[in-house]
């Protein structure tokens, strides 16, 4: 079999393992909504002002619930298989329209993250690693032990209190000015989202970076230890070609896997990012639902972020396929 | 054990970790020594910046005194990560030592389920979790620990693997000893090392997570914590800076301190890393 | 004999404070001339590997560092040449090749672009030419189809293949010396030969000078212009093949070289016509890959063993050879219940050991027992000696008194100190460790032993102590043993019959001397050719 086949392979392979996977998220989407229900129906009912039984029971067969578990667990598939995932009662809109129109903010900021923590972890940990027991590795060790100790919310306030506030060089909140131009692709709103996009990835992907510094750091250290390193030397090559040919691209494959398993934690962290600069996307959305106790949407941005995450593994798998020659092997 | 002091002892940051978290566990000892009224109390003139009307480090827009809440609120992330870490290790190692040891059935279920928790965003789904189950100590501990376990199980389930597999394993085999002796007396002290390292460094990350949940205001609400400190500062960033930075710093150098033990844990219990650099 | 390309005088390579002894390598002479080959021999430990790095500049540095002492390499000397220039000499004047060609070579760059660096960076030349130089190279050590294994990756290649490319990697200049820091020990038998005649085959064509590190004697008959032995970092022993081999002069390599298990089997032992273990038509088969969770492509069968059939007489020693993969191991484990075989009978006197369930095996575990081959994998290091020995017969219902007085019995039998019986593994060396896992099989008081590589991971010294010992118990206590070996030489010293066995097929059995004298099997004979030295008759 060719490799191009064999890597074509290994990429659908991974597609299909992820489908149980969803299916599994999926169901225990459901089980947490019947968890939920009961209450959504009690919160309804209360806000109503008329809790009568009969009208408890009308709210009960409205979403289903009188129906028995299995029952109702085929419905809920059905309908999450046909995009229908329920209705918010609070923003009175279909739950997917609600989520796809906040989807777009949020991927701007998980790509733009990804990119810088990625990015310069590896140009960190690189940095780190050739430069072993220096200034600048100390310097960079102590950097990324502090940041990955720091909770995210309190760096962007302080970002906040420091960028936006004191020295006006970013806006606090939102994702454009208000008086922006509507043309979605004109330069000046272009400059605008991106302006606004600073301190949000900024905030977001410190702890990120400080991982993949952490990471890229030891996973050089580990490869300059094989013994092809020494058969390098052997051959007479210079040590800036060993490290950045041969130990770098080895060193690499454990980090993009990383990356890759680290989409979901991105995601969370999203949440507090997105609420603490307002960033309009499907974190503040989570925030708002969780204030206003709409579990429905809740549990529809959480299937969305989770199939997002299966995406992104995609495009990573992808991407190691073409690092890794190994990969049917593994 | 006096060996292992030796090795830990040669990590000089991880000894100021130490020294650092024996302060953040003397000052949640004595929190209700040093400030016994109710953190939540009006305690004086409110927006009080640091040093000032008898506040050493302000109080909030409600008049609360922010050193009374970082005090009382090491209490609550000291004890939240420590029981959310117990319950994880816990039932991680129960789940990846009985996958890993038998294999079969059970691995690919467990795999599958670690897979799902690697694919779903971990923090929303504590959020979930604890949104539907209401804020409470408990809920909260549950949260953290059931999106905390699989990693535990996944590392206990390699160890597993790979020592089922040694020989003086199979020698036990051939002497006829019981599953349970194998795998208790046998195959579980020798990974007890990885465990105990993953586990310091996860009393970090369920502090961290703590202090989300409650910056999002899923915090217990009768209980003073530092997210909750720090989400009810935000609004007032403009005019009182103090209540949200004291809280922040307060989390920063717990799970710094806890990380610098547990890297000093790992390279005292694992002989092979130390021998690098 | 022409001017040496290399003189090593009075070479010192220090190890950091704290280790056992302060120099690795201690003031050691030796000189190596163009189209020779220097045999380097010792056991583990002995320093031969560190001074054949410090040749190459590839001390690790710096803890462990040339103290003193000078190598001179035509007029430089190549301790204190300046960095630039020793890379210069690396690869193109000095190359080599090392024991494990998976983990030496880039697993992520082909081989084309691995054997290609080495022009890049020694010589100015077209893109076409070195491609063709380096298909050439291939050609040259015999790698089928050479364009194609150009652009293989390592792992695509089997560990024979992928030292024949080390080896063009390491030739492509055409280097007046290659240093081979034991090349063939990873390799399979029947590899080795071939990797060995391959490296006599380039040196004499390109008159290289080759310092061959290595432990095996055998190895050093079949290859060797002159020998140098070395002990604890000293240099006991310097001279030509024929002298060193045949007529050694210091005790050491006397020691060393008696200690080499001779190729002439050993005078049959009476055979009982008895048999105490009867294995028929054992068969266990591998799969990995496909299920229906795991999505995995299309399915791997292995046959491990395929319709093995074995009989072990009262009071013998049953040989079972063959190279890795052969299914030896698999025959092994099924016999004593690690691994459950598919069909098959494993009687045991009258028992049919193999469809027992657990509870219904455990009495009959006393009777059949196993030694492993690694001494380090085999004794949990959290228990102590005295523990790991008497939990058998504990489990098997023995009172604990009478357990602990058996356990210190055996000590002695084995010979190693009571002492011992408090210790932990880790402080005992390969050798005693061997004797442990030996007394823990022991003490259960086995008819039948199953010994699976028992010594292949020991120092010749080491291991016919071992072997003594061995030997020594199964006269004592009339066992009869299943002897698993890859090494002929220690076939011929142990068993009394041989089963040769490949890809899971037993192919010949027979008494080990007839098997010796007469081998039917097209792959014994193949095996017995390969066996490295078998034309120096030692012992």
């Amino acid at each position: 079999m060719s490799r191009t086949a064999k890597r074509l392979r290994y990429v659908l392979k991974r597609l299909l393992q992820a489908i149980p996977i969803v299916l599994m998220i999926v169901v225990v989407n459901f089980f947490l909504l019947h968890m939920a229900e009961g209450d959504a129906v009690d919160v309804l009912a209360g806000e109503a002002g008329s809790a009568t039984p009969e009208y408890m029971a009308e709210l009960r067969a409205k979403f289903g619930l009188d129906q028995p578990l299995p029952v109702q667990l085929f419905v809920y598939l059905k309908n999450v298989l046909s995009f229908d995932l329920g209705y918010s009662f609070r923003h009175e809109m279909p739950v997917l329209e609600l989520v796809m129109d906040r989807f777009w903010p949020t991927l701007l900021l998980m790509v733009s993250t990804i990119l810088l923590a990625v990015g310069f972890g590896i140009v960190l940990g690189l940095l780190a690693a050739t430069g072993l027991n220096t200034w600048r590795d100390t310097l960079i060790s102590i950097f990324a032990l502090v940041t990955y100790a720091t909770p995210l919310f309190w760096v962007g306030l302080m970002f906040i209190v420091i960028f936006a506030l004191n020295l006006g060089w970013f806006p606090t909140s939102g994702m454009k000015n208000v008086a922006a131009f509507n043309d979605t692709w004109s330069w000046a709103n272009i400059k605008d989202v991106a302006h606004h996009l600073v301190l949000p990835t900024i905030t977001l992907s410190l702890f990120y970076l400080a991982l993949y510094t952490r990471l890229m750091r030891a996973s050089m250290l580990e490869q300059a230890g094989m013994d092809y390193v020494t058969t390098a030397r052997a051959k007479g090559l210079t040590e800036n070609r060993i490290m950045f040919v041969h130990v770098l691209r080895n060193a690499l494959l454990p980090v993009v896997t990383m990356a890759g398993v680290q989409v979901g934690a991105l995601i969370g962290g999203s949440v507090i990012v997105e609420s603490v600069f307002a960033w309009p996307g499907l974190g503040m959305l989570a925030f708002e639902a969780l204030f206003a106790r709409d579990l429905n949407l809740l549990l529809g941005i959480f299937l969305l972020s989770a199939l997002l995450v299966v995406a992104v593994n995609l495009v990573v798998d992808i991407i190691y396929s073409s690092l890794d020659p190994r990969i049917e092997v593994s | 054990m006096v060996q292992f002091w030796r090795l830990f002892r040669r990590n000089r940051s991880a000894v100021l970790g130490l020294v650092i978290l024996g302060l953040v566990i003397l000052m949640a000892a004595t929190a209700h020594l040093i400030f016994p009224d109710d953190p939540f109390r009006l305690a004086g003139r409110s927006m009080s910046p640091p040093g000032e009307n008898g506040f050493l480090l302000g109080s909030d827009s409600l008049g609360r005194d922010v050193a009374a809440g970082i005090a009382h609120g090491a209490k609550t992330s000291l004890l939240i990560g420590l029981m959310a870490t117990l319950v994880a290790v816990g039932l991680g190692t129960l789940m990846g030592g009985l996958a890993g040891y038998y294999g079969g059935l059970i691995d690919d279920i467990l795999m599958r389920v670690t897979e799902m928790f690697q694919t779903i965003p971990s923090f929303v789904f504590a959020i979930l979790l604890v949104a539907i189950m209401k804020p409470s100590i408990e809920s909260i501990v549950i949260a953290i620990a059931v999106v905390s376990w699989p990693a535990v199980a996944r590392l206990v389930r390699g160890e597993f693997l790979s020592l089922r597999g040694r020989e003086f394993v199979q020698a036990c085999h051939t002497l006829g000893m019981s599953d349970a002796r194998i795998i208790l007396r046998e195959i579980l002290p020798n990974c007890l090392s990885p465990i105990i390292v993953i586990g310091s460094l996860m009393v970090a990350t369920a502090i961290l997570i703590e202090s989300g949940l409650a910056f999002l205001g899923l915090g217990d609400p009768n209980i003073m914590s530092w997210g909750f400190q720090i989400g009810a500062g935000r609004t007032l960033l403009r005019s009182a800076w103090w209540v949200c930075t004291f809280p922040g710093i307060a989390i920063l150098i717990t799970v710094l301190a806890i990380n610098l033990v547990g890297e000093g844990l790992n390279d005292a219990l694992n002989p092979r890393l130390r021998e690098r650099t | 004999m022409s001017a040496p390309l290399l003189e090593i005088r009075d070479l010192h390579v220090a190890l950091p404070a704290g280790s056992e002894r302060p120099y690795a390598v201690e003031a050691v002479n030796a000189d190596l001339a163009p189209n020779e080959i220097l045999c380097i021999v010792g056991e583990s430990g002995s320093g031969k590997s560190l001074m054949s790095r410090a040749v190459m500049g590839l001390l690790p540095k710096p803890h462990v560092h040339v103290a003193k002492g000078s190598i001179r390499f035509g007029e430089e000397d190549l301790v204190t040449i300046p960095d630039a220039r020793l890379r210069q000499i690396r690869g193109s004047d000095i190359s080599m090749i090392f024991q494990e060609p998976m983990t030496a070579l880039n697993p992520v760059m082909t081989i084309g672009d691995q054997i290609d660096e080495v022009f890049r960076f020694h010589e100015k030349m077209s893109r076409r030419e070195r491609r063709e130089r380096a298909i050439g190279l291939l050609d040259d050590v015999h790698l089928p189809d050479p364009a194609a294994s150009m652009r293989a990756y390592p792992h695509e290649l089997s560990g024979g293949q992928r030292q024949r490319a080390m080896i063009a990697m390491a030739l492509a200049l055409d280097p007046k010396i290659l240093i081979a820091d034991e090349p063939t020990t990873a390799l399979d038998v029947t590899t080795q030969a071939q990797i060995l005649k391959l490296i006599k085959e380039m040196q004499e064509k390109h008159d290289t000078g080759v310092l061959f590190i290595t432990h095996d004697f055998g190895v050093v008959a079949d290859i060797a212009d002159r020998v140098a032995v070395m002990q604890g970092g000293q240099m006991v022993e310097a001279g030509t093949a024929a002298e060193v081999l045949n007529n050694p002069q210091h005790p050491y390599t006397q020691r060393l070289i008696e200690a080499v298990p001779s190729l002439t089997p050993r005078p049959p032992r009476v055979q009982a016509a008895k048999p105490v273990l009867e294995v028929k038509n054992l068969t266990k088969t591998f799969r990995s890959g496909g299920g229906f969770l795991g999505f995995g492509g299309e399915e791997r069968i292995v046959h491990a063993a395929k319709d093995v059939t074995l009989e072990l007489r009262h009071g013998e020693t049953l040989g079972i050879v063959g190279e890795s993969g052969s299914g030896k191991s698999t025959v092994a484990r099924c016999i004593v219940r690690l691994i459950e075989a598919e069909e098959g009978k494993i009687l045991l006197g009258d028992t049919d050991l193999r469809p027992l369930g657990r509870a219904a095996m455990r009495p009959h575990r006393a009777r059949i027992q196993m030694v492993f081959q690694d001494p380090f994998a085999s004794l949990n290091p959290r228990t102590k000696v005295g523990a790991i020995i008497s939990q058998g017969p504990i489990i098997q219902g023995v009172p604990r008194e009478e357990a602990e007085a058996k356990t210190r019995e055996l000590l002695k039998v084995v010979g190693l100190d009571e002492r011992a019986y408090d210790r932990y593994p880790h402080e005992f060396s390969g050798g005693q460790r061997q004797r442990i896992g030996i007394a823990r099989a022991l003490v259960l008081g086995p008819d039948v032993l199953v010994a699976d590589e028992p010594v292949s991971a020991l120092d010749v010294s080491i291991q016919a102590q071992i072997l003594r010992l061995l030997d020594e118990i199964r006269e004592r206590m009339t066992l009869s043993m299943i002897f698993i070996t890859h090494d002929l030489r220690v076939a011929a010293q142990v068993c009394d019959r041989l089963a040769v066995m490949r890809y899971g097929e037993v192919v010949e059995t027979g008494p080990t001397a007839e098997i010796f004298r007469d081998p039917r099997h097209e792959y014994t004979r193949a095996l017995l050719a390969a066996v490295p030295g078998k034309d120096w008759r030692a012992g």
